[in-house]
């Protein structure tokens, strides 16, 4: 009993005095240092084995041709060369997009809208935001890939509304020129989980500044942008760059809704879809993992762009 | 003072257009009334593919495409009965597949996610500061540029076709999202009690154990809730990892079902996909406290 608390009382002194007792202070660093690698050493295996080797792995493959049967042939940038000459590649690039510009500029919107018309005072809040979030949960799953299959298809629930008032629908996932949409639709009907976080943050404006922007004449319209909108940045920032990178990686909606070919006419043909199809249908290892990195480095760069444009607009307080 | 305070939050707008017509408590009513009317007819817009698919899988299939209300005029539970063996085996199976997944997903990341994050909210260590960032930076990594290298190791280890690619990360705390939440959680602990619990002769590990993890349960089941979620819903890796049909799981035999009955069986589908959900929404009506708060405190400190 005396031992462990004259010991714990010489594990305090690093921290409260760092001067005296150096030597003591250096062996009981050296020991929280180990604790801490003993904590962590799960993490650093997965990161050694299951992140960082695989992403130098595959920045290694797409310098070369492999099949899995045989070794990897090193080819230097011919990888690269085809991909600027591969034609579904171009349009996969172009529906990925699309996807991306068209559907979380409108998700987020909406997001916000419904998180201020939902902010404070609003009686069984809890409820509604309940309503709203369901669907992010269950937005990227199989089984409503299925339903929108069924919803957008040619005798789908879509038409049959649109046939009570007369109008004859379109087979709205297997047209090509609305397959996309339908898609850009199901990630807006996700918009829950952003609103979520807005709603946090609205809860974080003091309303100490809406009193003063009132007592000043200020209306809604003004307090909305000059308070809301400025304070909520951050916010915005926040949700922007997550909803950005997951859009980017979309994948099992456009597989089922397509059954796995990106059609019709490579219109739902997404950049992971077509990674997929490169690298586990027709096996050409190398070429998949040069499209994977082409989209890392895509995704880090919108990811900087991002960081630094938010240094216009992101307000941070204080 | 007083009075201002407790009008604002409600209805900040309100105030100015009140003046205009009628009295300011009739009006505000009214408004009040409109604003649920919006938000409850936009929420059943919200719900309305749900609840129809939920109706639907207890309509004759040649009513479906006929119904689009949301009471079916006559319950027939036989799209569940077919929709279960439709596939090669009957559909327990597959959810059973599931369940061990889920179960040891949830057990891998409770445990090594937590540890991690330990560390870095409570422990000095070297490099701290670079192994934070990095292990932030993989949270954004797309798992598509790691895929056809984890894809090569899994095979040269014999693992394709097991449940193990699956699994084993989960217990090497590749989930760095769990990692980042328990670490914004453990910050907002008082220090003091690590601090009391060393006086009385506690070691590291026991601090962790018996002071932190206590307290850390909204975020542990905040972490165990998204985790069953995410990896039951999870179809990418299941797909490339299990060709087996013998080991598919709910998604990726919902997957085979609409390929191989296309659009002849949309009752049966509906049903199985039904069943598919069910478990989502069970969590989510049991947990969406935690759900909230997780999402709240991850996105803001």
């Amino acid at each position: 009993m005396n031992g462990t608390v004259e010991e714990s009382t010489a594990e305090q002194e690093p921290e409260t005095s760092k001067r005296s007792g150096r030597k003591g202070g250096n062996s009981l660093t050296k020991r929280e240092g180990r604790a801490a690698y003993l904590f962590l050493a799960p993490w650093f295996i997965g990161m050694a084995v299951i992140t960082i080797g695989p992403i130098l792995g595959s920045l290694y493959l797409s310098f070369t041709d492999y099949s899995l049967l045989q070794p990897p042939e090193w080819v230097g940038l011919d990888n690269f060369e085809r991909m600027l000459n591969d034609d579904r590649l171009h349009s996969a690039i172009v529906v990925t997009v699309t996807y991306v510009f068209v559907s979380v500029p409108l998700q987020l919107a909406l997001a916000l809208a419904l998180a201020f018309f939902l902010d404070r005072g609003v009686r069984g809040l809890p409820i509604y935001r309940s309503i709203y979030y369901l669907p992010s949960l269950l937005g990227s799953s199989v089984a409503i890939a299925i339903l929108w299959r069924q919803i957008f298809g040619t005798e789908g629930l879509i038409n049959q509304l649109l046939d009570v008032v007369g109008i004859q629908g379109e087979g709205w996932v297997s047209h090509p020129d609305y397959a996309l949409s339908t898609l850009i639709v199901l990630n807006v009907w996700t918009f829950g989980s952003p609103m979520v976080i807005f709603l946090a943050g609205l809860r974080q404006i003091p309303t100490m500044y809406y009193e003063a922007a009132e007592v000043d004449g200020a209306g809604p319209w003004t307090r909305f942008f000059r308070i809301t909108i400025p304070l909520l940045t951050p916010i915005i920032f926040f949700n922007l760059v997550l909803q950005l990178i997951g859009a980017f990686q979309t994948f099992t909606q456009a597989f089922i809704v397509s059954g796995g070919t990106g059609g019709p006419a490579d219109s739902t043909l997404f950049y992971t879809l077509y990674v997929y199809q490169r690298g586990f249908g027709s096996f050409e290892m190398g070429y998949a993992s040069a499209l994977a990195w082409f989209l890392l480095v895509v995704i880090a760069a919108f990811t900087a762009i991002n960081f630094l444009a938010a240094k216009r607009w992101v307000h941070y307080g204080d | 003072m007083a009075t201002s305070l407790d009008r604002l939050p409600d209805d900040a707008a309100k105030a100015v257009d009140d003046s205009s017509t009628g009295g300011p408590r009739r009006n505000g009513r009214r408004r009040r009334i409109y604003k649920h009317v919006l938000l409850i007819v936009f929420g059943f817009a919200m719900l309305y593919p749900l609840l129809w698919m939920l109706s639907s899988s207890v309509k004759p299939s040649d009513v479906i495409f006929r119904e689009p209300s949301l009471i079916p005029s006559a319950f027939d539970f036989s799209n569940y009965t077919e929709g279960w063996n439709a596939l090669a085996r009957p559909f327990h199976h597959y959810l059973f597949n599931s369940l061990i997944i889920v179960v040891a997903s949830v057990i891998g990341n409770l445990i090594t996610c937590s540890m991690a994050a330990y560390a870095f909210a409570r422990l000095q260590f070297r490099g701290k500061k670079w192994f934070f960032a990095a292990m932030l930076a993989t949270i954004m990594l797309p798992i598509h540029v790691v895929i056809v290298p984890q894809y090569i190791l899994f095979n040269e280890l014999d693992w394709i076709n097991t449940y193990y690619p699956l699994i084993v990360p989960k217990f090497l705390a590749t989930d760095a999202f769990f990692i980042f939440l328990m670490v914004q959680f453990i910050r907002g602990l008082p220090r003091e009690l690590d601090d009391a619990a060393r006086i009385d002769g506690c070691g590291h590990f026991r601090i962790y154990a018996r002071v932190i993890m206590p307290l850390c349960v909204p975020a542990l089941a905040t972490t165990a809730i998204f985790t069953f979620i995410w990896v039951w819903n999870d179809f990418y890796s299941q797909l490339i990892f299990l060709t087996d049909p013998d080991l598919y799981t709910v998604p990726v035999a919902l997957r085979t079902f609409v390929d191989s009955q296309g659009e002849s069986a949309w009752g049966p589908l509906f049903a199985m996909s039904i069943v598919a959900l069910g478990p989502i929404f069970g969590f989510f009506l049991a947990g969406q406290r935690y759900l909230v708060r997780g999402i709240a405190t991850t996105g803001i400190k």
